[in-house]
C-alpha cells in the first residue's frame, strides 16, 4: 500500500500526456506553469502523479492517484494513521490537520493542492517524549473515551487557542463545534482547552 | 470518485482559458464536465458521492493573491471571491460596518470549513437535499432532468416553502448569500470576454422547469468579486437550526435597517433555509419604510414575508418558524447599539 517513492516512477504528468493532451486542446500548455516543469503537461487522469508533501517538517515524495485526499495520503501512503477518517465528507472533524498554520479538513483536501504548504498532524506535536500542552491537558482532564475523535480534537483545540477563541466556555464550545465526539466527552474537552490555553501562552513567552 | 485531469491555473487569463477550452463541452456550469476548484468543500464532497463528475478540475487557488483582497473605499466594500470565510468573518472593519456579513459567515459550517471555503465557492454551494446527494435515487430533477422529484412526497422536513416549483423544492443551503442579497450586492464575473458585473440577485435561478440550471453564470465564467455600496452598521443575521452550531439553517434572516430619529428610512430582508434560492422579501420589507418600529409592525412584515409560502408534508413548521425569525431579526436589528 505504502508507496513513498524510492525510485522515480511513471507519472501522470509526463511528456506523453503533454503531447496527446496538447493535440486535443491547444490552450492547455498555458496552464500549470507554476507547478514546475514536469507539471506543465496535461495530466493523464489514468496515471498516478508525483506529489511531494511537507509533513511535520519532513518532505515526503509520493506517487499517487490524483484523487488522493490529504487524509488518505497521510494514512495510507505515508503511514501516519493518527489523523482519523470519521465521515470522509467534512462533517465530523476527525481528520483535522494544520495546513500552512490553519486547521483544515484533510478529507476534503486533495493532496496535490497542498504541495507548497507545511502540514502538521497529531504526530508532529510532541517534542520527543514531551507532549504538547494540549495533549497533556487531554490526558489530565480525561477528555476522551474511545479516543477516535481525539487527534482531530487536539489539533483543532490548538488552533482554537491560537486563533484567540478560547477565552470562555461558550466560545470554546462554538469554536470546537467542528469536531464531533460520539462519546460526548465535551465537558472534559472544554476543561482540557481551558487548561492548555495558559500553558500554551507561557510556552510562547518562554 | 471518478478520475479527473488536474490543472493549476497560474493567473486569471489561464484559468479562464482552461475553463473555456473544456467549457465548449458544457451546456451549463452545473453539468460539471469541467469545474473550478476553490476550497473544495462542496466539490470534493459531491465528487465522492458521485453527484458531481467533472473530468477536469482547474485549481484556481493560485489566484488567491489577486482575488482575495478586501477593500473598503469611500464607503463601498469589495470582497475578492477567493477570500476565505474565516478571514472575512474576523475582519474588524466588516464586523463594524457590515455585521450581517460577518455574522452570516461566522454562523456557517465549522472553523475548519471556514478556513478552507472561499466566498465564491460558498455562494455556489449545492443543495443539501438528501435525494440530490444520494445517487441511488434516480428521481431527482436537479441531477437527472425529467426524472421526477423524490422529495416532493418523500421526507421533506428541510425543504423549501418559498420559490418552489412542481419540479424541485430543494432549499438553497448557504448563509452568506442572504447577506449579499439584503445589501443589494453586485457580483463581478470574469470570463473569456473579460469582466462583467450583474446584481447578485440575478445570479441564482429559481428551479422552475429546469432545476438543473442553478445560476446564470455562463460556461467557463468565474466569480471574481462581490461589491456593496454604502455601509450597513445596523444589520444582523439570525439563524435557527436543529443544533446550536455547525448546522445548516432551518430558517434564517439577513436584516439591514437604516433608522433616522426612530423612523425607518430603508429596510432589507433576505431569507435563508426556507427558499430554493437566496430570497429577498421585497414586499415585506417595503412595509417598514417611513414607519417607527414596533412589535405589531414586525408581525405584519413577517406575515407578508411568507404570504406566498407553500408547504409539503413535513415542512409546514418552517412557515411559523420563519415568521418568528423575521420578527426577532427585525427586533434585533432595530435595537442594535451602533
Ligand atoms: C459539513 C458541512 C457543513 C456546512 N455548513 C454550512 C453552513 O451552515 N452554512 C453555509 O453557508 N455553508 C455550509 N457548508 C458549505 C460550505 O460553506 C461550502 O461548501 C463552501 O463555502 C464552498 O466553498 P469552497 O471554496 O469550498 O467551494 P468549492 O467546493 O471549491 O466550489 C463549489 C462550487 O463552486 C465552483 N466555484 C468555486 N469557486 C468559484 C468561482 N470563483 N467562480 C465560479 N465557480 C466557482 C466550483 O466549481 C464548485 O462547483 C457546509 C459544508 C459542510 C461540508
Ligand atoms: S427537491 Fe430538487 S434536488 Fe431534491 S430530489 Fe427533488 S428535484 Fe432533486
Ligand atoms: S473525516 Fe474529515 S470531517 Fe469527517
Ligand atoms: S472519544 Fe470517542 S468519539 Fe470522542
Amino acid at each position: 500500500m505504502t508507496d513513498v517513492r524510492e525510485k522515480k516512477p511513471a507519472s501522470g504528468f509526463n511528456r506523453r500526456a503533454f503531447i496527446s493532451g496538447a493535440a486535443g486542446a491547444a490552450s492547455l500548455p498555458l496552464l500549470a506553469q507554476a507547478a514546475g516543469a514536469e507539471n506543465t503537461a496535461a495530466q493523464d487522469p489514468n496515471l498516478p502523479v508525483d506529489v511531494t508533501l511537507q509533513v511535520n517538517g519532513t518532505a515526503k515524495s509520493l506517487n499517487v492517484d490524483a484523487r488522493t485526499t490529504l487524509l488518505d495520503a497521510l494514512r495510507e501512503h505515508i503511514g501516519l494513521t493518527g489523523s482519523k477518517k470519521g465521515c470522509d465528507h467534512g462533517q465530523c472533524g476527525a481528520c483535522t490537520v494544520m495546513v500552512g498554520g490553519r486547521r483544515v479538513l484533510s478529507c476534503l483536501t486533495l493532496a496535490l493542492t497542498v504541495q507548497d504548504k507545511q502540514i502538521t498532524t497529531i504526530e508532529g506535536l510532541s517534542q520527543g517524549d514531551k507532549l504538547h500542552p494540549m495533549q497533556q491537558a487531554f490526558i489530565d482532564q480525561d477528555a476522551f473515551q474511545c479516543g477516535y475523535c481525539t487527534p482531530g480534537q487536539i489539533v483543532s483545540a490548538i488552533a482554537c487557542v491560537k486563533e484567540g477563541h478560547a477565552t470562555n466556555d461558550d466560545d470554546i464550545r462554538e469554536y470546537m463545534s467542528g469536531n464531533i465526539c460520539r462519546c460526548a466527552a465535551y465537558p472534559n474537552i472544554v476543561a482540557a482547552v481551558k487548561q492548555a490555553a495558559p500553558a500554551m501562552a507561557d510556552k510562547q513567552k518562554g | 470518485m471518478r478520475p479527473f485531469t488536474y490543472q493549476r491555473a497560474t493567473d486569471a487569463p489561464s484559468a479562464v482559458q482552461a475553463l473555456a477550452a473544456a467549457a465548449s463541452t458544457n451546456t451549463a456550469l452545473t453539468d460539471g464536465a469541467i469545474q473550478p476548484l476553490a476550497g473544495g468543500t462542496t466539490l470534493l464532497d459531491l465528487m465522492k458521492l458521485d453527484v458531481m463528475r467533472p473530468s477536469v478540475l482547474v485549481d484556481i487557488n493560485p489566484l488567491s493573491n489577486a482575488w482575495s483582497a478586501v477593500s473598503l473605499d469611500g464607503g463601498n466594500l469589495k470582497l475578492g471571491a477567493l477570500a476565505r470565510m474565516s478571514d472575512i468573518a474576523a475582519n474588524p472593519d466588516i464586523q463594524r460596518n457590515y455585521p450581517v456579513i460577518s455574522d452570516s459567515l461566522k454562523l456557517a459550517a465549522s472553523p475548519q470549513l471556514r478556513n478552507m471555503a472561499s466566498l465564491g465557492g460558498n455562494v455556489l454551494q449545492r443543495t443539501r437535499c438528501t435525494y440530490f446527494r444520494d445517487v441511488s435515487y434516480d428521481n431527482c430533477n436537479k441531477r437527472n432532468p425529467g426524472s421526477g422529484c423524490a422529495a416532493m412526497d418523500g421526507f421533506n422536513r428541510t425543504h423549501a416553502v418559498l420559490g418552489t416549483s412542481e419540479q424541485c423544492i430543494a432549499t438553497y443551503p448557504g448563509d452568506f448569500a442572504q447577506a449579499l442579497m439584503a445589501l443589494d450586492a453586485t457580483v463581478e464575473i470574469t470570463g473569456k470576454a473579460g469582466v462583467r458585473s450583474m446584481p447578485f440577485a440575478d445570479l441564482h435561478k429559481a428551479p422552475g422547469n429546469s432545476p438543473q440550471i442553478e445560476t446564470s453564470l455562463l460556461p467557463g465564467e468565474l466569480i471574481s468579486a462581490f461589491s456593496i455600496q454604502g455601509r450597513w452598521p445596523r444589520s444582523t443575521y439570525l439563524k435557527v437550526r436543529d443544533r446550536q452550531s455547525y448546522e445548516f439553517a432551518l430558517s434564517s434572516a439577513a436584516i439591514a435597517l437604516d433608522v433616522q430619529d426612530g423612523t425607518i428610512r430603508d429596510s432589507r430582508i433576505a431569507l435563508g433555509g426556507v427558499a430554493t434560492i437566496p430570497w429577498r422579501a421585497r414586499e415585506a420589507e417595503a412595509l417598514l419604510k417611513g414607519q417607527k418600529f414596533g412589535d405589531a409592525l414586525a408581525s405584519q412584515v413577517a406575515e407578508a414575508a411568507f404570504k406566498s409560502a407553500i408547504s409539503r408534508k413535513h415542512n409546514a413548521f418552517k412557515i411559523a418558524l420563519g415568521k418568528r425569525v423575521v420578527s426577532r431579526g427585525l427586533q434585533q436589528a432595530a435595537t442594535m447599539e451602533i
